[in-house]
């Protein structure tokens, strides 16, 4: 295959707080081909979305800084390019969607002045010309009444239109990465699959590579063609969406297929992995999973594995993937 | 990209107008009686003051001495002050002064107030700290006590009244918008600005400035009442407006040793700033129910 679109190699990305040096993402590793939809997930708190933010260069700083590894955007890595480079490729080549549409949008301006800004800044276009472009992207995820709705203010259209809104501001320029942050989850379940058909079919019209974060395995498994599962700052097991699904080798990969409801089957309980999310920076020697693990070994609470390869296109970092 | 072919939601009725959040608030502001009330008031004042050169029945400055301290008759309908100008002129051509001094002394204040504000909210670090303390210092005072140590400087004048009073009050409106700025940056579609790629500068002027505005505009019309009275309050320690200058505070001290003989000419300047006061007061709180978003149902 051609060069990757991203490829984050062993990034780190640490806070500074009073209480000392937290590692929130911990020596990660992604990649992402062109076309592809990549999807992150974990339960809240493994550091999905400051690995999201880390690519754009958006961490608070302080407390957050990238001390480590390299984000390889086609070629170039982000952690040395410029604030001023970072302007040129946020929005234009990597775009970003977020998880709370209500709050997305500034109250203050009409849903064309805010697409058709992020037309301008990276386009040279007239106003007018910006104006008939928003409309244009606005049907173009399926926005109905388009000619009327870009003259509307945020507070006037519902969760899903805004959702809508934000993903044509998105694609208005034709990024070539698309890094989508729990675009679902703030909506309800038709509205859920609305999105996820729409961001499907600009992902297949327009090539544009996605990296969608999310803890919802049944959005992985409709969307993405691999998935990357994240624990306490760390990729634990990454693979064929198939294969994780099918397949996993990972116990806590395991425990959280576990978790989902089954439609077959008539559960009386529903299973849950034992413990929480360790608090990075409480972490210790070992496989960071091992205090949650019902199968850890004595290995396992001394040593941290690797990840090992099982098959073509799936590893896994756990001592029984051997 | 094609056409994205998507199941459309029930729309809104074609005849639903567009609103955009201004036109909202004026709505909301026309249903509050006592707003209009307001405006009524300042708007007279505001008519009264355009129009002084031709309503006044007589100049300003220029008394008859035999007609001193009259009482309200059908020639001087506010009676006659101690050097027998006709009250009624002076309090209209006071209008302009007053009207003046609060807004601009606001403007100034406003203006200045924000882009400390701004700057020390979205900067932080030194900045924060360096503006931060600056208001601290300059609220350490009682404001009335630092406008005149500023006009005792500067020289007792109708401008440098204005000019300490903006001073005086920069802090009051630099604090309000530093603290809108620390809400609003954490906000996400200021994360989202920046997320296509915006300048700092540019997210500050066009997205937490306008989202800004709100409140300034609120405390901003409250800010002209408590203007006019600190103008008055100079006026009437004689470190503003100078003779024959009709600012109120300065009829009300120069009238004041006649207030048994002749009550007129302190009762029509006193009563005319509290109408202004009262005005603005009123449609800044008007303007307060109609701009503040947990107000509405």
């Amino acid at each position: 295959m051609s060069q990757p679109v991203l490829q984050i190699e062993n990034l780190q990305t640490h806070f500074f707080t009073d209480r000392g040096q937290v590692p929130a993402v911990d020596g990660v590793s992604i990649t992402v081909h062109k076309g592809e939809v990549v999807g992150i997930v974990g339960e809240s708190g493994c550091g999905k979305s400051v690995t999201s933010l880390s690519i754009m260069k958006l961490v608070p700083n302080p407390p957050g800084k990238i001390v480590g590894g390299a984000i390889r955007f086609k070629g170039e890595d982000l952690v040395l390019a410029s604030e001023k480079r970072m302007r040129e490729i946020r929005g234009n080549e990597i775009a970003m969607i977020f998880q709370e549409p209500m709050t997305s949008l500034n109250p203050v301006f009409t849903i064309g002045d805010q697409i058709g800004e992020a037309i301008r800044l990276h386009t040279k276009t007239s106003k007018k010309e910006a104006r008939q472009k928003s409309i244009e992207m606005l049907k173009k995820v399926g926005i109905p009444r388009a000619e009327a709705i870009v003259d509307e203010y945020p507070h006037q259209l519902s969760g899903g239109m805004r959702q809508r809104v934000m993903i044509a501001m998105a694609m208005a320029c034709n990024p070539e990465l698309l890094i989508a942050d729990e675009p679902t989850t703030a909506l309800d379940v038709t509205i859920q699959a609305q999105i996820l058909d729409l961001m499907r079919q600009l992902n297949q019209e327009a090539d544009t590579a996605v990296l969608l974060i999310t803890h919802d395995l049944g959005v992985v498994a409709q969307m993405c063609h691999r998935v990357v599962v994240m624990y306490a700052g760390n990729v634990i097991e990454e693979g064929d969406v198939r294969t994780i699904l099918k397949n996993p080798k990972h116990p806590y990969t395991i425990g959280l297929l576990n978790s989902l409801p089954k439609l077959e089957e008539s559960q009386e309980r529903l299973y849950s992995i034992p413990g929480n999310v360790p608090i990075p920076g409480s972490l210790t020697a070992g496989c960071r999973f091992a205090p949650r693990c019902e199968q850890a070994m004595d290995r396992c609470r001394q040593e941290m594995p690797e990840l090992i390869p099982v098959e073509e296109n799936h590893r896994s970092r756990c001592w029984l993937s051997i | 990209m094609a056409e994205v072919n998507v199941q459309t939601y029930p729309v809104k009725q074609a005849d639903e107008q567009v609103i955009s959040p201004w036109r909202e608030a004026w709505r909301t502001l026309r249903k509050n009686k006592l707003a209009l009330v307001g405006m009524g008031i300042i708007g007279f004042f505001v008519i009264v003051a355009l129009l002084a050169p031709w309503i006044a029945p007589y100049p300003y400055d220029v008394g008859d001495l035999k007609m001193k301290n009259q009482p309200p008759s059908e020639q001087h309908l506010l009676g006659t002050d101690y050097n027998g100008r006709d009250v009624l002129s002076r309090v209209i051509y006071g209008a302009r002064i007053s009207l003046w001094v609060g807004t601009f002394a606001v403007i100034g204040s406003v203006v200045a107030g924000t882009i400390l504000g701004l700057l020390s909210g979205y900067y932080g670090r030194w900045v924060d700290t360096l503006i931060s303390r600056l208001f601290d210092i300059m609220l350490a005072f009682p404001s009335i006590l630092l406008a005149i140590a500023i006009v005792a400087i500067l020289g007792p004048s109708l401008q440098n009244a204005l000019l300490a009073i903006a001073i005086v009050n920069i802090p009051t409106f630099g604090r309000l918008v530093r603290s809108r700025v620390l809400s609003l940056k954490e906000e996400e579609f200021v994360m989202a600005a920046r997320a296509i790629g915006m300048k700092d500068s540019r997210i500050l002027l066009q997205h937490i400035l306008p989202n800004s505005m709100a409140p300034i505009i609120v405390t901003g019309t409250l800010g002209i009442a408590t203007a006019i009275i600190e103008a008055a309050a100079l006026g009437f320690l004689g470190l503003g407006a100078q003779a024959p200058e009709p600012e109120w505070g300065k009829m009300l001290s120069d009238s004041r040793q006649y207030i048994q003989k002749a009550p007129w000419t302190v009762i029509f300047p006193g009563l005319s700033i509290m109408l202004t006061v009262l005005g603005f007061n009123l449609i800044g709180d008007g303007l307060r129910d109609a701009l503040d978003p947990r107000m509405k149902n």
